[in-house]
C-alpha cells in the first residue's frame, strides 16, 4: 500500500505562488497527486491553475480537508510555515527549503513529535510513491511502481539509485529522502519502521552519507526489528575530517560520521553495502530472486 | 563558520562568561601595545582555526611587553598545521589552580543540546573519553524547555566538583549554555574552563562554531569571518555561490547535487585516482552557473582533467549540455573533460555533446565509465 503518501492524499502546498512553489504543485497534480490547496499569506481567494489559494494552512484544512503539507518557504520562515501546518492538524508536513537554521530544526523537531506529526526534511526532495503520489520535486521518470522502498539523506543519489532499479525492472513502493540536514523530521528508522509494516515493500534500500550516526542506529534497528532483505549505499568515502560536503549534515566531527564507520556497522547488522550506486542495483536484484 | 578563540571569547563575555581580559594583535608592534596595556605577564596565542596549537609552540607565557613582542615575532607567520599564524590573542597571564572542561554541543543522534563537564580538563575531550570514560558529566537539554538550574548542579556534582565550586560552575554552563541559543551556535566548548587561585572561574580557551544557515541574524557573527584564512579557491567559489569544497588530487569534479557528488568523488577513487575537489553545481545547472563552477575549478594549478557527472532529474540532460558546451566556449577551456549524462533525455544530450566535436570533450554513459577514464586522462 506504500507509505505516508497515496492516491488518497490531500495535499496543500505552502508557498504555492512562488516559482519553485507553483512549478512543482502543478507536476505533482500532472502525476496524479491530489493538490487540493495552496497558501500563500495576503493571497486568499486566487487560483494557480485551478488550485484553491487560502491565507492560512488552518483555512486549506477547514476548506479542502488537507492531510499533508508541502512547504517551499525560504528558510527564515520556514520553521514558522512548519509550525502552522502542525498546529492546523495537518498529519504530514513534508519541507523542500534548504538552509534552515539548525536551532529552528530542534524546535521544530520536538513540536512536531509531541502533536503526533510526521515531518519530512527539510533540504530534501520530498517522496514518491510511484504510480500513487508524488509530493516534493523528484523527477517521476525514473521511477515505477514495485516492492522497493528506499529512503535517502540525499535527492540526486535517490535518483540515481531508482534508476539503476528501474533499468533493472525492478519498482519501488515508495521513495523517501529525509534530507540532508543535521536536525531532519523522520530518521532512517523512522522510515524504516514504516517498511516493515507495509505489505507493498518487500525490499529495502538504504542511502547514507557522512556525518552523524543515523546509519548506525538504522543498522541496529534493522538487525533486531526488520525481517525484509536491506541494501545500503554510502557516500562519502574519499571526504576529508571537518569540512562540510554540500548537505549541512554531511560533516566528519572528529573521528566521529566516517562512511568506513557506517558501511562496519551496516555490514556488522548483515546488511551488503554496494560500492557504487549501479552495485546497489545487482545487490537488490540479487536479494529479490 | 568557526570562530576564532578571541572572537569567541568577545561573545561569551558578552553573555556574563568571566574571560580573562585580552586584546587581539596582528603585528608585532600591536602585541606590545596589548601586552604594556594589560601590564604584568601575559600570554601570547596563536589564532588559528585548529587544536594543537600549544604543541606546534604557538602559545608563549611572557612577563612582560618585551617578552611579548618576541613572542609574537615567533608566532606570527607560523604554520600550524598548514594554518598561518595572521593574528595572536594577548590574554593577562592566570594563576590556575584547576583545569576543567566544559561544553554545550548539537547532539544529532539525540535531537538536543548536549552540556558536558569533567574536571580532567586541558586536554582533549575525546582523549578524556577513552582515558578517563567515567569522568564527564552529560545533561541533555529540552529545546522546548530550555535551562533549568539543576542541569547545572547534576552536572558539577556529577563531574565530582568540590561543593564550594558547585554553584560557580553551575553559573558558567547556564551562561554557556544561553550563548549557544542566542547565537545560534552547534559548539561552545571552554577548554580549560580554568578555576583560579582566588577562587574564580574564567574560560581560559573557547571553541565556537557558529550555525552558518543562521548567520541572517547575526550580522556581528558573520562579519567576524577571516577572508585571508580561506584557501583561494573556496574563497573564490564563496564570492560566486558555488559550493566547493578544496581537496588534492587531480581530477576536477563537478555534477549536480551533494549526495551524488560525493559519490562521484568515491567512485574516481575506486578507480584509482584522486579528485581535486567537491563541487556541486544544483539543480538549474545553467551555462552561468557551468561557467562559475569551472572558473573555479580551474583555477587550481593541479587540476589535470574534468569530470561532469549529471543525473538529469527536472533539469533534462540536454539542457544542461548546452550549459556545458557553451561554458566550455566561453572559458576556452583546453584541459579534457569527460561528460557523463544520465537520467532525463539522456540520448538528445549525449548527441549534442558528440556532434559538437570537441577534441577534449568526451562522453561516457556510465558513472564508473567516466571515472575510468578521467582517471586515465589525468595520467596521460
Amino acid at each position: 500500500m506504500a507509505i505516508l503518501i497515496d492516491e488518497s492524499s490531500r495535499v496543500v502546498v505552502q508557498g504555492i505562488t512562488g516559482r519553485e512553489g507553483s512549478f512543482h504543485a502543478l507536476r505533482n497534480r500532472d502525476y496524479g497527486t491530489q493538490v487540493v490547496a495552496g497558501v500563500t499569506p495576503g493571497k486568499g481567494g486566487r487560483q494557480v491553475e485551478g488550485i484553491p489559494v487560502f491565507d492560512t494552512v488552518r483555512g486549506a484544512v477547514e476548506a479542502e480537508g488537507v492531510d499533508t503539507s508541502l512547504i517551499f518557504v525560504p528558510a527564515r520562515f520556514a520553521a514558522d510555515a512548519m509550525y502552522e501546518a502542525i498546529d492546523a492538524g495537518v498529519g504530514v508536513v513534508v519541507t523542500i527549503t534548504e538552509g534552515i537554521p539548525v536551532h529552528d530544526m530542534l524546535r521544530a523537531y520536538h513540536h512536531a513529535r509531541a502533536q503526533g506529526v510526521t515531518l519530512i526534511g527539510p533540504n530534501c526532495p520530498g517522496l514518491i510513491s510511484p504510480g500513487r503520489a508524488n509530493v516534493g520535486i523528484i523527477p517521476t521518470s525514473v521511477f515505477k511502481q514495485g516492492g522497493v522502498g528506499l529512503v535517502s539523506r540525499s535527492g540526486t543519489l535517490t535518483y540515481q539509485i531508482a534508476h539503476e532499479l528501474t533499468r533493472r525492472g525492478i519498482g519501488q513502493s515508495t521513495a523517501v529522502g529525509i534530507g540532508g540536514d543535521p536536525i531532519v523530521g523522520s530518521s532512517f528508522i523512522d522510515v524504516l519502521e514504516r517498511f516493515g509494516a507495509d505489505e507493498q515493500t518487500e525490499a529495502v534500500v538504504l542511502v547514507g552519507e557522512i556525518g552523524g550516526s543515523e546509519e548506525e542506529a538504522a543498522a541496529a534497528w534493522a538487525q533486531e526489528h526488520l525481517d525484509k532483505p536491506v541494501v545500503a549505499y554510502v557516500a562519502g568515502f574519499t571526504a576529508p575530517p571537518g569540512k562540510q560536503m554540500g548537505h549541512a549534515g554531511a560533516i566528519i566531527s572528529g573521528s566521529a560520521g566516517t562512511a568506513q564507520a557506517k558501511q562496519q556497522a551496516l555490514e556488522a547488522a548483515g546488511i551488503r553495502v554496494g560500492k557504487d550506486p549501479s552495485e546497489v542495483g545487482e545487490l537488490v536484484a540479487g536479494a529479490l530472486c | 563558520m568557526d570562530l576564532y578563540e578571541h572572537q569567541g571569547k568577545e561573545l561569551l563575555g558578552c553573555m556574563g562568561v568571566p574571560v580573562p581580559a585580552g586584546r587581539v594583535a596582528f603585528s608585532v608592534e600591536e602585541a606590545v601595545a596589548a601586552a604594556e596595556e594589560l601590564g604584568g605577564p601575559v600570554v601570547v596565542k596563536a589564532q588559528v582555526h585548529t587544536g594543537g596549537r600549544g604543541k606546534a609552540g604557538g602559545i608563549r607565557v611572557v612577563d612582560d611587553a618585551a617578552g611579548a613582542s618576541r613572542a609574537a615575532a615567533d608566532i606570527l607567520g607560523m604554520d600550524i598545521k598548514g594554518h598561518t599564524v595572521g593574528r595572536v590573542y594577548v590574554e593577562e597571564a592566570s594563576d590556575i589552580a584547576r583545569e576543567l572542561y566544559a561544553a554545550i554541543v548539537l547532539d544529532r543522534a539525540e535531537k538536543r543540546p548536549l552540556a558536558m563537564l569533567s574536571s580532567m580538563g586541558g586536554m582533549d575531550v575525546e582523549e578524556i573519553a577513552r582515558e578517563h570514560p567515567g569522568a564527564i558529566a552529560r545533561v541533555h537539554i529540552d529545546p522546548l524547555l530550555g535551562w533549568s538550574d539543576y542541569l547545572g548542579r547534576r552536572l558539577a556534582f556529577e563531574s565530582g566538583l568540590a561543593a564550594d565550586m558547585g554553584p560557580a560552575v553551575s553559573e558558567v554552563m547556564a551562561r554557556l549554555f544561553e550563548a549557544f541559543v542566542i547565537y545560534e551556535a552547534t559548539l561552545v566548548e571552554v577548554n580549560p574552563l580554568a578555576v583560579l587561585a582566588d577562587g574564580r572561574v574564567v574560560a581560559l580557551d573557547c571553541k565556537l562554531t557558529a550555525d552558518d544557515n543562521a548567520l541572517f541574524r547575526h550580522a556581528d557573527i558573520a562579519g567576524m569571518r577571516d577572508v585571508s584564512a580561506a584557501d583561494p579557491q573556496e574563497q573564490m567559489a564563496r564570492e560566486r555561490g558555488v559550493t566547493y569544497v578544496k581537496l588534492d588530487g587531480e581530477v576536477g569534479v563537478l555534477g549536480n547535487g551533494a549526495g551524488l557528488v560525493m559519490s562521484t568523488l568515491d567512485v574516481v577513487a575506486n578507480a584509482g585516482g584522486r579528485p581535486a575537489n567537491f563541487l556541486d553545481v544544483g539543480g538549474g545547472a545553467k551555462a552561468e552557473e557551468i561557467v562559475h563552477a569551472l572558473e573555479v575549478i580551474t583555477s587550481d594549478e593541479k587540476v589535470r582533467v574534468i569530470f561532469f557527472n549529471i543525473f538529469g532529474g527536472i533539469t533534462r540532460c540536454d539542457e544542461v549540455a548546452r550549459g556545458i558546451l557553451t561554458a566550455v566556449d566561453q572559458l576556452r577551456i583546453m584541459l579534457p573533460i569527460v561528460v557523463r549524462l544520465d537520467g532525463t533525455n539522456q540520448e538528445e544530450g549525449r548527441s549534442l555533446i558528440a556532434e559538437a566535436g570537441l577534441e577534449n570533450v568526451y562522453s561516457e554513459p556510465t558513472m564508473t565509465a567516466a571515472a575510468e577514464r578521467a582517471v586515465a586522462l589525468a595520467g596521460a
